[in-house]
């Protein structure tokens, strides 16, 4: 134990786990977003549109996100010098917001689509009856109703995107994982004590997640 | 008091001749020619032609799986149908798809058997959300509209509740309401009784007599053979596919022509 807690001194491990939850909230966002329209590009009446959303998924969850995170720091900056900001640290981060989205929007995209399912087709055959057009009948109808049928796998999503957020030490954002790595690496006669340190870090951010989740779940269940 | 206050003036009770000397020819309001649908390579419907005039109420009944729900379904194109046929609206072809289609369906009033309310909108919105949305009416002026309607089926004490909250016989009122609000021209009913416990059936055709009284143009898939008789201008029998016959209610009940009619007529009248 001894020079444990002088670490905390040394190294700015809330700081890197701000960058975590800095990292989650933005691309919670951003893959959402994109999700929700992929979503309705898989649910579409139009073929190419359908064929696009599927084209998507396939390729993008298939990928592992390291490959999409390297790929965008070596090939989409280091090569093609794309740069979203001058700030050196700055611009990775948005590399890494942009990985991290477009990886997860194929998941968010399936949990919708796995809550439109749970809407019956009466619903969107009324909503057609009284003379809505797809995108209102979808936006009014299908997916108010579909969200709250894919809180629970949608809460999946986020836990599993708030973890992988330390695969952002890729593209050398200071984050957890990467300042434990640098932690154990010049002070290895206490490295259970840091990774048990960033392991309950991880633990008390996703629980209540979950338990959030569990709760939205019930409260929001559309009763039929 | 009526349900629906602007069909009165464009039409007569069927009951009443018409005064010597003017035109007893009402306009098509929907027109069936040459209506052929395949699911896969079974056909639903066979060679249909059906002209519907204004004011007419027409009930479809026939044998499960002899396609009068199909047929209903069609006509807000629900269904698709083979290529050939046409169906028109008011002297308008429906359009395949997009927003003129979306405007030809609010004008076609659906009521479904399985109610079918929107379940995550409350009695209220349920009304609304065509008005405001499809025919850009305010608020206020849709929600004025809604609880009319409401008042009139006989929920308007439920209008902030959500559907999962009333009984099924509710939940079809509201259901028609909701209809009514896009003040369509013509009224489709896919058996709206069939899914409702059976002290709930009368509540919703009272509802519907009292419609079809105030000239309101329907065309009602049911089993229902007292509505049939009591509010029916027309019955048309079906049967895999085809219309068999089509004839007014009392001919029909008491004096049908096929032998498949008969022996419908002798099932469901035999008990």
């Amino acid at each position: 134990m001894n020079g444990f807690f002088e670490l905390f001194a040394e190294y700015d491990v809330l700081g890197a786990f701000w960058m975590n939850i800095k990292l989650t909230a933005l691309a919670a966002i951003g893959s959402f977003i994109l999700g929700t329209i992929l979503a309705l590009f898989r649910i579409s009446p139009v073929t190419s549109f359908r064929t696009i959303g599927t084209a998507y998924i396939n390729i993008v969850r298939n990928t592992p996100l390291t490959i999409i995170m390297v790929l965008g720091v070596l090939a989409v900056w280091g090569q093609l010098k794309v740069e979203f900001f001058g700030d050196f640290d700055l611009n990775f981060f948005a590399y890494a917001v942009i990985a991290l989205s477009l990886y997860h929007a194929s998941f968010v995209c399936e949990a919708i689509r796995s809550g439109v399912n749970t809407v019956p087709l009466g619903q969107v055959e009324a909503a057609r009856a009284i003379g809505l057009t797809f995108l209102p009948a979808a936006r009014i109808v299908v997916l108010p109703q579909a969200l709250r049928g894919a809180i629970t796998p949608l809460g999946n999503t986020l836990i599993a995107l708030t973890k992988n957020t330390t695969v952002a030490a890729a593209a050398s954002v200071a984050e957890a994982s990467g300042l434990m790595s640098t932690m154990i690496e010049f002070n290895p006669d206490l490295m259970i004590y840091i990774f048990l340190t960033i392991a309950i870090g991880f633990c008390i951010l996703v629980i209540p997640m979950g338990i959030v989740t569990t709760w939205l779940s019930d409260k929001l269940a559309v009763a039929r | 008091m009526t349900l629906y206050p602007h069909t009165m003036t464009q039409s007569t009770p069927a009951s009443e001749d018409p005064p010597a000397g003017t035109s007893t020819e009402k306009r098509p309001l929907v027109e069936l020619t040459n209506v052929n649908k395949h699911f896969g390579s079974f056909q639903a419907l066979t060679d249909i032609d059906l002209t519907i005039p204004e004011g007419q109420v027409a009930i479809v009944i026939g044998p499960s799986g002899s396609g009068k729900s199909t047929l209903c379904r069609t006509i807000n194109r629900l269904e698709t149908i083979d290529d050939g046929g046409s169906i028109r609206i008011d002297g308008e072809a429906l359009p395949e798809e997009g927003k003129a289609l979306a405007r030809l369906r609010a004008d076609v009033g659906m009521v479904f058997q399985s109610f079918n309310l929107f379940a995550h909108k409350s009695i209220l919105e349920n009304v609304t959300v065509g008005p405001i949305k499809v025919k850009g009416l305010k608020k206020a002026e849709a929600t004025k509209e809604a609880m009319t309607l409401l008042e009139r089926v006989g929920v308007a004490q439920q209008a902030k509740k959500m559907p999962a909250e009333l009984s099924g016989g509710q939940q079809q009122r509201v259901a028609i309401a909701r209809a009514l609000a896009m003040k369509p021209k013509v009224m489709l009913f896919d058996e709206p009784t069939s899914a409702l416990d059976p002290e709930m059936v009368q509540e919703v055709l009272d509802v519907m007599v009292q419609l079809a009284r105030e000239g309101m143009t329907m065309v009602v898939v049911t089993h229902e053979m007292g509505f049939a008789r009591q509010a029916g201008d027309r019955v048309i029998f079906m049967d895999e596919g085809r219309v068999l016959e089509d004839t007014d209610p009392e001919t029909f009940f008491t004096d049908p022509q096929h032998e498949r009619a008969k022996n419908f007529l002798g099932k469901i009248l035999a008990h």
